[in-house]
């Protein structure tokens, strides 16, 4: 039985079964419409969730199984101070797979070493999300023809995300990557991304301030929501605010085959007047997102289509 | 010079740096052994000019030693067996410590599970950082 902890549990070449899984899904989604039938997922979200919570829930729905579950720790035992341990050994009983979000880093884990089903981490606080990971990889790959030879902007807050995080760890593994991290001083990557995982890898990279400066090389864009409250004061928020905000006018300097990609949501950091451009793929980022899990979900099950 | 007597089977810890045997003590659980204990401090050393000593008259599978070599891996561990030394041994690094050192991360999961072993893997040998098998935080880091 394997579960979904980090990105990395699967080899290059196990994600290359999986996104190729995937995508004769996209090609024929009804070869799949039955494949879990009698199946139940337990989706349980210890805190809110909109786009992979639903997503998770479509992708089995889409198979032909059943969704059982809570979106909110108030709504679960959790709230009378149950452990993870204890709640997912109940739901080994009632369901055949179970996706955990949970704010508590390691959540899932804990849960993984006490369950007798497949649990896929769906988020524990700013450690993982490795569905999402999983979903940008597809996207890329799908859109891009490509997983290596990318030189990829990663632009926003590169200190607390940690899509941004799980993506650097999963595309190193690829040949020829090469990194524009783009950020205000305050939210640069961390050290352990830095050192541990850029320069002991030797993956080329730079980190500029402003994104106007480099837009022009980049085969991707990943943006990233820049908040207010990480900012140290008002007027360095004042200042930088707008470097991160992806326009139309920027857009124009912009390779005519870059592709923007975002985990969503956007608040203000994409304008909308972008989303009518061609190389706008994050809202097909989220249709990749409900591929991918359903080949997850059909790998961790087992499931053999014929 | 003071003489403590020498111990038939057990374990002689050298070289420990002056002023830390106590704390070593507590972190190998020897208050709670119903066995008999030297703390030496501060002895004379070439090597270090001031050093610690434990002895420790025990069963030789008594102690973890995986914790000492958490602790300070610079330490020699001499194994007594009828009053002669066995073995001296050299400690590394462990892989894995359970149960020694706490996750500091407010946010891991260990903050709230009940009866979760406190398990830290070493990631990197050369820099000695522990990483918390849960939420991957470096020991010592939050």
């Amino acid at each position: 039985m394997r579960h979904l902890m980090s990105p990395l549990d699967f080899s290059v070449e196990e994600l290359e079964t999986l996104m190729n899984l995937a995508d004769d899904i996209r090609m024929c989604p009804e070869k799949y419409s039955h494949s879990c039938h009698g199946k139940k997922l337990a989706s349980c979200f210890y805190e809110p969730s909109t786009r992979t919570r639903l997503s998770l829930e479509t992708a089995m729905l889409n198979l032909g199984g059943s969704v059982i579950g809570f979106s909110d720790a108030a709504s679960s035992s959790a709230s009378k101070g149950e452990s993870v341990a204890d709640t997912i050994r109940m739901i080994s009983c009632y369901a055949d797979i179970c996706a955990i979000r949970h704010p508590k880093e390691g959540a899932p884990l804990v849960a993984s070493m006490k369950s007798t089903i497949p649990i896929i981490n769906a988020g524990d606080g700013g450690h993982q999300h490795p569905t999402q990971t999983l979903t940008d990889l597809l996207t890329i790959r799908s859109l891009k023809g490509r997983l290596h030879h990318l030189k990829i902007g990663l632009c926003g807050d590169l200190k607390f995300g940690r899509t941004v995080h799980s993506l650097i760890n999963a595309l190193i593994r690829y040949t020829d990557i090469e990194f524009v991290l783009i950020s205000p001083p305050e939210l640069r990557v961390p050290d352990y991304i830095r050192d541990d995982v850029l320069r002991k890898n030797n993956i080329p990279f730079q980190e500029v301030i402003r994104l106007e400066e480099v837009l022009q090389d980049l085969d991707l864009l990943y943006m990233t929501r820049v908040q207010k409250e990480r900012f140290f004061n008002e007027e360095e928020y004042v200042r930088m605010k707008d470097f991160y905000i992806l326009d139309k006018s920027k857009m124009e300097l912009a390779a005519k085959e870059m592709l923007v990609l975002h985990p969503l949501p956007r608040v203000n950091e994409i304008a909308v007047e972008v989303d009518d451009d061609e190389r706008a793929v994050y809202f097909k980022q989220v249709q990749f997102g409900v591929y991918i899990r359903m080949a997850l979900i059909l790998t961790l099950l087992e499931v053999k289509i014929c | 010079m003071l003489n403590v007597g020498q111990i038939w089977e057990g374990f002689v810890l050298d070289h420990i740096e002056a002023g830390k045997s106590l704390s070593i003590y507590f972190d190998l659980k020897l208050d709670k052994l119903d066995s008999c204990v030297a703390i030496i401090k501060n002895a004379r050393s070439n090597k270090m000019g001031k050093k610690d000593i434990i002895k420790v008259e025990c069963g030789i599978d008594r102690l973890d030693l995986d914790i000492l070599g958490y602790i300070n891996h610079n330490i020699t561990v001499n194994i007594i067996q009828e009053g002669n030394i066995i073995e001296k041994k050299r400690l590394t690094l462990p892989e894995t410590i359970v149960n020694v050192i706490r996750c500091k991360n407010p946010r891991c999961i260990t903050s709230i599970e009940q009866g979760l072993d406190q398990v830290f893997f070493l990631t990197d040998k050369e820099k000695e950082v522990y990483r918390c098998k849960y939420c991957e935080e470096k020991y010592g880091e939050t």
